[in-house]
């Protein structure tokens, strides 16, 4: 019996930690720990309705080259909500739609977007911008493919069975890679030398260094690191199949009441807009010498 | 070598500079994770004393599943609390996911179950005679229970030390249910997994000397705690 009664006094003991150690936690930290362990759900529904947060999926090139670092805050300013941005690979951004577990997607992989416009998993699907893709190689250029189209670059690597890094991740980048190698019906698995990383870009692309491997990537996040990269530079680039276009979109409002649309389409237009649209055009030329990204709204 | 010294400059640049975003992520760091052990400690040691004192059925195999859950792995924990806390989970409806409280709940799944363990293991190691002698010479239960508990201290705050060292060294789950977002929920260790896939390596290098700092100061306090002498 005295066990309980021991038992009850740590519980209440524990509450009032609870209170006191999350008191200077941000307000809704504590409303949240407190009302959990009150079970007071139904005040904590209304008072998460008042937060306003914008939860934003996108990919790891937006937050890796320090675009998002710019736009939110601008946003902000302008608008009263708080964006929470989530930074995953394509394939599991635009999961999260399906599931009504985001409210703004912005992402870049074109062929599986439309299919979630289609189901009407998303709805005021929009273009947004663009940069390229490219591949990056070791400088020494084992496989010959400097200079050549994409599609005789790919076969010359896989045919050479010479180092490729591939994300394997089912991000847009991943998905992209693989598009090629599914048109030259090759099994790029069948080359030895072929890794998947499973990683964002950043790391496969250190990763290659490190192997001295080929790789698909995104211009915007191989600028960003060029310095650490020993070794390696652009081999193909400027084709038009490298094209990689970014969407923004909103999750469909009729999936969850949870779901923030007036903020989800405020972000949409802000995305689109004329001042954003410039501010993404000069982003990144002071630091890299060209932009990161190219304005390209309907 | 260079990246070292490098390292080592730029953390002691950015703790003397007074960097506030680093501050942030740091005092975040230490919140999340002391608010996560204080839940720990203080859920974990009465239900470690009961397990390891008290006889009751079903006793063995809640400590089988307790011994199981110690090595649960932070991204199975992370998984767990993601499916719960999601918009069309069970909690949706609390707007959880992505804050610092998602860190907090993850971080007390994988440190509870070593508090508790650890707790009811010095339990069981202590002699039923001294249970008796201790009865014996009239002490009430409360009294009984702080002379245990004094009896047990090394065992308890190194239960504690272990418990936090979990908490500190996570990132799985903290990048899961966190989601690792600027001036809310990134904290010290997700920043180091973002630098370096930035290749920023001379932040989460300095970074890492800084996880380490406060690594070295809170366990110092506890083991000082520990191995003080014992007043009887």
């Amino acid at each position: 019996m005295n066990t309980k009664k021991f038992l009850t006094t740590f519980y209440i003991g524990l509450l009032l930690l609870l209170l006191t150690a999350c008191g200077s936690a941000n307000n809704d930290t504590t409303e949240e720990n407190q009302t959990e362990t009150e079970n007071k759900s139904e005040e904590q529904a209304e008072q998460s309705a008042e937060v306003k947060d914008l939860i934003l999926s996108t990919t790891t090139s937006t937050q890796d080259s320090g675009l998002l670092d710019v736009l939110i805050p601008i946003f902000e300013e302008q608008h009263p909500y708080n964006v929470k941005p989530i930074a995953v690979g394509t394939g599991q951004a635009l999961e999260m739609s399906v599931n009504g577990e985001a409210d703004v997607l912005l992402t870049h992989a074109p062929a599986s977007e439309q299919v979630l416009v289609d189901a009407g998993d998303v709805i005021n699907y929009k273009r947004v911008m663009y940069n390229d893709f490219i591949i990056v190689g070791p400088s020494s250029d084992p496989a010959g493919i400097k200079g050549l189209e994409v599609v005789e670059a790919f076969q010359k690597v896989f045919d050479s069975s010479a180092a490729f890094a591939s994300r394997g991740d089912d991000s847009g980048t991943h998905k992209k890679e693989l598009g090629i190698w599914e048109s030259l019906n090759i099994t790029p698995s069948e080359n030895e030398a072929y890794l998947e990383t499973g990683q964002g870009m950043g790391n496969t692309l250190q990763l290659a260094a490190e192997k001295q491997a080929y790789l698909l990537t995104d211009r915007a996040t191989y600028l960003a690191q060029a310095d650490n990269l020993a070794d390696m530079e652009i081999v193909v680039e400027g084709d038009e199949a490298l094209l990689n276009i970014y969407h923004v979109m909103q999750v469909n409002p009729d999936k969850s009441d949870i779901i923030n649309s007036a903020g989800a389409e405020a972000f949409v237009e802000f995305m689109i807009s004329d001042e954003i649209q410039s501010i993404i055009e000069e982003f990144g030329k002071e630091e890299y010498g060209q932009p990161l990204f190219f304005p390209y709204s309907e | 070598m260079d990246l070292l010294l490098e390292g080592l400059l730029r953390a002691l640049e950015m703790i003397a500079s007074g960097d506030p975003e680093i501050l942030e992520i740091t005092w975040r760091t230490l919140r999340v994770s002391l608010t996560a052990v204080l839940i720990s400690t203080f859920v974990g040691i009465p239900l470690g004393i009961l397990f390891g004192l008290k006889r009751f059925p079903g006793r063995k195999i809640l400590l089988v599943i307790i011994n199981i859950l110690m090595g649960l792995p932070p991204v199975v924990a992370g998984l767990w609390i993601t499916i719960l806390l999601w918009r069309s989970g069970p909690l949706g409806h609390l707007a959880l996911l992505f804050t610092p409280t998602a860190i907090v709940m993850a971080q007390v799944l994988v440190s509870l179950p070593i508090i508790i363990g650890l707790t009811s293991s010095a339990f069981q190691q202590i002699d039923e005679k001294m249970i008796l002698q201790i009865k014996s010479l009239g002490a009430t239960k409360l009294q009984s229970l702080l002379i245990l508990l004094n009896e047990t201290r090394v065992s308890i705050l190194a239960a504690i030390i272990a418990g936090f060292g979990r908490v500190i060294a996570e990132v799985g789950a903290a990048m899961m249910v966190g989601g690792n977002i600027r001036g809310e929920t990134r904290i010290l260790t997700t920043s180091i997994v973002m630098e370096v896939s930035k290749g920023n390596f001379d932040i989460a290098f300095a970074l890492s000397f800084i996880i380490m700092t406060i690594t070295f100061l809170i366990t110092f306090c506890l083991t000082f705690l520990q191995q003080r002498s014992r007043k009887v």
